[in-house]
């Protein structure tokens, strides 16, 4: 029986100026890739950092199978890999496992590690990694707490372009491995073409959603395959379409999902 | 990975830098002294600055090497450290506990903050009176005064460190649930130790000025002991000689705490050691 995340009506406001989001509904499968894409200022943070519980929503509310989402069921990885400088990598990756007796944690940690490939990296400091590693470590104490709901917040845009294609594939694998229900923020529509099973489309001031694909293209995806082209052109046009004079209009322009 | 194709791993590299690299500054720090000793004693060798008013350093090392030879000066420098020690450690605690609160909960510092920081503008010195008359003229009193001036720049440091650690790393404790007592020790502690270390420096600095103005206001043993007696018996070699002490002293003790901080702050990502 399929399960969802299920948002309703959520708004958030900073200060009394008007809504910086929403109102937002979407009904997201899980175990599958969501992709939520727009331009910058239409609130894709703002509805990562909602769902993670870092801010509060004035309105709504956000489920997952029927329960509101508990911070336990929740990885987050940020653009920035915001790793603990003081501690190395198995220190960082461990992060969120403190609850545990030392030899779980370690065996856990060891564990994560080795699938996203930075056992040999253990002992490393932060400052000792490069980016891509750094933020592979960010993704490695992400899933080190094994959550069931993974949000991403951009979290390879400050990568350079083939560090970026690497990442976007280890982050397919990590997904096969754990399977959880992954939230992908992003503002690079090839990312989400080659990631997610479900694109969202955020615009607009208040951000509201704009459009829904479902591009069930086989994987690997070639990006340079016709039909990749095809969902990339379509992108463009409704992106392009969403001119900044009709900002709250809101078209789901296509709903590929019986839900 | 570049770091790998060298061959080496950077850890290795990380350690063989600073050994490295020691003696060269070791040996410039050293050249000036050296040479300020050298002129110095010759000027005095050939007269050229009467003796009676600045002795010779060969002649301040005699006086140094007698006072050592009759036990005199290490019961000098033990009383002086022991109260240093002493204050240091007291003065320190309580600005580290009441740095931490301030720097980690905004309605402590709302409340305690504009009142430390009130008296932080006392000079310092100006308590000596009111130590004097509660805690009379013995160590006490001294040690309270020392406290005092190692408290502030311990508190201040912590507080303004504590308060600054970034937005971004405090949300990834959120993100994983730490309570306040565990965001304050698994985050706002470790990420605030640089300025914690400036902190105790500073203190540790302050600390050996405050030891000094405690044993000039009345003391029978202590380096400023030697100072005084130096005066008042007439003797610039003693004075020199406790200068030259405290010097020696003061830079020790901070080089101690520098290295205990840098092996602390080794994750540190900055161009050099303080």
């Amino acid at each position: 029986m399929p399960s969802f995340v299920r948002i309703s009506g959520l708004v958030k406001r900073f200060g009394a100026d008007a809504p910086a989001l929403g109102p937002v509904d979407l009904v997201l499968e899980t175990g599958r890739i969501s992709a939520v894409i727009g331009r910058s200022g239409t609130g894709k943070s703002t509805l990562l950092r909602l769902l993670a519980g870092l801010e509060r929503p004035d309105c709504g509310q956000a489920l997952l199978d029927g329960r509101p989402i508990r911070p336990e069921d929740v990885g987050v990885v940020f653009q920035e890999p915001r790793l603990m400088p003081w501690l190395d990598v198995a220190g960082n990756v461990g992060f969120g496992l403190h609850h545990l007796p030392r030899p779980e944690r370690r065996d856990l940690v060891a564990e994560v590690l080795d699938v996203v490939g930075l056992a040999a990296h253990a002992g490393k400091l932060p400052k000792q990694l490069s980016g891509g590693m750094a933020q592979r470590v960010a993704l490695a104490r992400a899933l080190a707490v094994r959550p069931r709901l993974l949000l991403l917040d951009e979290p390879f845009s400050a990568l350079d372009p083939l560090t970026r294609l690497s990442m976007q594939d280890h982050l397919l694998e990590l997904w096969r491995h754990y399977g959880p229900t992954v939230i992908l923020i992003s503002h690079d529509m090839d990312e989400a073409l080659a990631l997610a099973d479900h694109i969202v489309v955020l615009d607009g001031s208040p951000g509201r959603v704009l459009a829904e694909f479902g591009p069930e293209l086989p994987h690997p995806r070639r990006r340079t395959s016709p039909s990749f082209e095809r969902w990339r052109h379509r992108l463009v046009d409704v992106l392009a379409s969403s001119t900044d004079n009709q900002p709250n209009r809101r078209s789901v322009m296509e709903m590929r999902y019986a839900v | 990975m570049a770091e790998l194709t060298f061959g080496r791993s950077p850890v290795d590299s990380q350690r063989r830098r600073p050994r490295a690299s020691l003696p060269m500054p070791l040996l410039l720090g050293l050249l000036l002294p050296v040479l300020v000793t050298l002129i110095w004693e010759t000027a005095c060798r050939t007269g050229l600055v009467p003796p009676n008013l600045l002795p010779a350093p060969s002649a301040i090392f005699r006086t140094l090497y007698r006072l050592a030879l009759t036990g005199d000066l290490q019961l000098h420098l033990a009383a002086t450290i022991d109260r240093l020690g002493l204050g240091f450690v007291l003065g320190a605690a309580a600005g580290t506990v009441l740095g931490a609160l301030t720097g980690a909960s905004p309605l402590a510092r709302q409340m305690l903050d504009p009142m430390i920081q009130g008296l932080r503008s006392v000079p310092s010195i100006a308590w000596v009176p009111l130590f004097i008359l509660w805690l009379g003229i013995f160590e006490a009193s001294k040690i309270v005064l020392i406290a005092v001036g190692v408290f502030f720049p311990v508190y201040l440091n912590l507080m303004i460190a504590i308060s600054q650690v970034d937005r971004k790393l405090i949300e990834v404790g959120r993100v994983h649930r730490l309570g306040r007592w565990a965001l304050v020790r698994r985050i706002l502690l470790p990420a605030s130790l640089p300025g914690y270390v400036t902190g105790l420096r500073s203190g540790l600095g302050l600390g050996w000025m405050f030891v000094i103005a405690a044993e000039l206001m009345g003391a029978s043993e202590g380096v400023g002991f030697l100072l005084i007696d130096g005066q008042q018996t007439g003797r610039p070699a003693l004075v020199i000689g406790a200068i030259l002490l405290f010097a020696l002293l003061g830079k020790a003790s901070d080089l101690l705490l520098a290295r205990l901080g840098n092996s602390l702050l080794r994750w540190q990502d900055v161009a050099g050691e303080g």
